[in-house]
């Protein structure tokens, strides 16, 4: 998609952001069915259909610049949100090349790389920059690797070490995240980092997925979807500003519900990193109001069936107890009873 | 890994270095950069025979890890080989083409170590090499202790001697000499870690004097790849394909099985990384497993077999294949 940048869009304050009908029907909808459980729901992260969030291995949308404006403002608020222990250097440097090398290659009209040896040089032309630096020498950057690219990259990104049989969560950057904290998981296993989710472990879920992540094969990324929802089209809903945010979910009314909650997908994509053997775990995270999800009618009749018969636990976990039952009045008269289609692409 | 993910690349270079062992230098057929890599890692190596035999073997990369422009494997003959490594020293030559799958790293340095211990038998060195590289670049403590028979079995002295100086310790069996495990491992400052690739029985000694010395299974790591064992012939039946093939001596279960166009998921080919577990349906004799994988009591079970090594001794196997 050769998106129109929209670089004064705002996640806070005034939260202008909204998505065009193009960005809307691009959306990764994630339910396949009318109704919702976990799943071990990893598959290839092969290029998608043309325009869709997954023709490349990072997307690069509307919201980009804006997205990266919004990240800029919490890290200048809390510097922690980017983390990096000190054996993850090389893994910094891996996350880069990927980087780099993506956008370079499936966006020449914004991005360009340009390597000889260990002498690159970058030009990002949405964010004008431009910088030579030695590849391997974190002083021919102005901040770490992870950082300085992070900062130009859409979505969230958590480098683990693989050792003793586990990943362990060791370097991020964590700005756009749905209420965890890469400050306290920081130094977690695989296991330890997914405490809180509900259910899943009983299910041994979280069993099977680190098994397969340990055996992620370099070349082969992999990837799957996850949702909640937030009040208002925040990125920064960190147990950090919980404060900020958390109220926000006491003005959901049958009402307004439409334009105040949003669906927030996360599109994970994981990279086996071939110096440091670790693994990068890319979590970008997709808006949309109930009411700009609600213009495909199929996606209002698959939603509202969605959260009906959501498990109470996971209404729960994924904090949608004051305002599952405002979301799913609001779209009940959009959901005429029709049996819907497979799969989720709009009808 | 499947056979659709494969890199072209071309034999660039041959040196015969000691009697057994022949080093090979490979390189992109279209001059593209290799993909980077970890000290440790292996790559499986598939070679097409004149006969139609695929073999796919695994081998450590010895190269430096940051050089992107080619590739380096050191193979030893092996006395008893199926043919992949007869098929490396006999019939490749400088320009002969291969397929190689990226990198896998199932031998990696532990990054957060302050020393590292390496013991090498024999062709064993040759993850090592690579993993010096690492070491030089995060600058921790390390040194190596290397064994072989004799000075001319001795591969990559002096790349290792330059590399390490008074840390590299070399044992000649031919002399007499031998590692004091007991020794080396009780004066290594607390936190080392020990790494340990060669014969089955260096491997079995390291594992049991840590464990004796009190070492945390974390911080001893081993190597050790299997090559398919020669046995007996034997029938299996794939139930989900609905055929019925057969394992000739020379043959392993997973070659047998691919032979016959079905994919099994595999990372190593030697019994280490799990990957190619293959559920038992029905077995009227003995599971001969070999592999370093599964547990004792897995084994045992009878309900599960890594078709990489291991065979069986039966007149009637089934596989949930």
């Amino acid at each position: 998609m050769s998106a129109q940048f929209k670089p004064d869009e705002t996640f806070r304050g005034d939260f202008t952001f909204r998505n065009s009908p193009a960005a809307i029907r691009r959306f990764p909808l994630p339910f396949p069915e009318d109704d919702y459980m976990y799943s071990v729901n990893l598959e290839p992260h092969l290029p998608g259909p043309p325009g869709s969030v997954t023709e490349f291995a990072i997307d690069i949308d509307e919201h980009y610049v804006a997205e990266c404006r919004e990240r800029a403002l919490v890290l200048a608020a809390e510097p922690l949100r980017f983390q990096a222990l000190p054996h993850m250097m090389s893994a910094q440097w891996d996350c880069l090349e990927l980087i780099m090398e993506s956008l370079a290659r499936d966006y020449p009209e914004h991005f360009s790389l340009a390597r000889q040896g260990n002498e690159w040089h970058w030009i990002n032309r949405p964010l004008q920059i431009d910088r030579r630096f030695r590849f391997g020498d974190p002083n021919s950057l102005p901040q770490p690797p992870l950082e300085f690219i992070t900062r130009q990259a859409p979505g969230d990104w958590v480098v683990m070490d693989q050792r003793d049989g586990d990943l362990w969560t060791e370097a991020g950057m964590v700005t756009t995240q749905a209420d965890w904290s890469l400050d306290f998981d920081v130094g977690m296993t695989f296991k330890e980092w997914h405490g809180p989710v509900p259910l899943a472990h009983e299910m041994h879920v979280f069993d099977r997925a680190l098994k397969y992540l340990l055996n992620l094969r370099l070349g082969a990324p992999v990837r799957r979807l996850n949702w909640t929802m937030t009040v208002h089209p925040r990125l920064d809903t960190s147990p950090e500003n919980y404060p900020h945010w958390g109220p926000d979910r006491a003005k959901v009314t049958p009402q307004n519900a439409g334009d105040l909650a949003h669906l927030r997908v996360e599109l994970q994509a994981l990279w086996r990193l071939p110096r440091s053997n670790a693994i990068v775990f890319s979590i970008r995270c997709y808006l949309i109001s109930v009411r700009e999800l609600a213009s495909i009618p199929k996606w209002a009749r698959r939603v509202h069936r969605v959260l009906e018969t959501l498990h109470p636990a996971l209404v729960d976990y994924k904090g949608l107890t004051r305002y599952r039952d405002a979301v799913v009045a609001w779209l009940a008269p959009r959901d005429d009873g029709a049996p819907t289609t497979p799969g989720t692409a709009p009808d | 890994m499947t056979g659709s993910q494969t890199l072209g690349v071309k034999v660039t270079a041959i040196e015969q270095i000691t009697p057994l062992i022949k080093h090979f230098t490979l390189a992109r057929r279209d001059g593209a950069a290799l993909p980077a890599f970890s000290g440790g890692s292996h790559v499986i190596v598939v070679m097409r025979g004149a006969d139609g035999r695929v073999h796919r073997n695994p081998y450590s990369l010895l190269s430096p890890p940051g050089d992107l422009g080619s590739y380096q494997i050191g193979v030893r003959r092996m006395e008893e080989s199926r043919g992949g490594s007869k098929f490396m020293h006999d019939v490749l030559s400088v320009g002969s083409a291969l397929e190689i799958a990226n990198p896998v790293n199932l031998f990696p340095l532990e990054k957060r170590g302050r020393k590292h211990l390496l013991i090498a038998g024999g062709i064993g060195i040759t993850p090592f090499l690579a993993q010096l590289e690492d070491l030089a670049e995060t600058g921790s403590a390390h040194e190596l202790h290397y064994c072989v028979r004799a000075p001319e079995h001795a591969a990559f002295l002096t790349r290792l001697q330059r590399r390490l100086d008074e840390r590299l310790h070399v044992y000649y069996d031919s002399a007499g000499a031998a590692i004091d495990y007991e020794a080396l491992l009780a004066r290594q400052p607390l936190g080392t870690h020990v790494y340990v690739c060669g014969p089955a029985g260096m491997i079995e000694r390291v594992i049991a004097t840590a464990g004796a010395c009190g070492w945390p299974k974390s911080h001893v790591h081993w190597e050790q790849f299997t090559a398919p064992p020669v046995g007996d012939a034997f029938h299996v039946f794939l139930a989900r394909a609905d055929i019925g093939i057969d394992v000739e001596p020379d043959h392993s279960l997973l070659e047998a099985i691919e032979a016959a166009g079905i994919e099994v998921p595999y990372l190593c080919r030697g019994g280490v990384c799990g990957f190619c577990r293959t559920r038992v349906l029905e077995v009227d004799g003995e599971l001969l497993h070999h592999d370093h994988y599964l547990s004792d009591t897995e084994k045992s079970g009878g309900k599960s077999i890594m078709p990489c090594v291991s065979r069986a001794r039966c007149r009637k196997l089934v596989l949930d294949l």
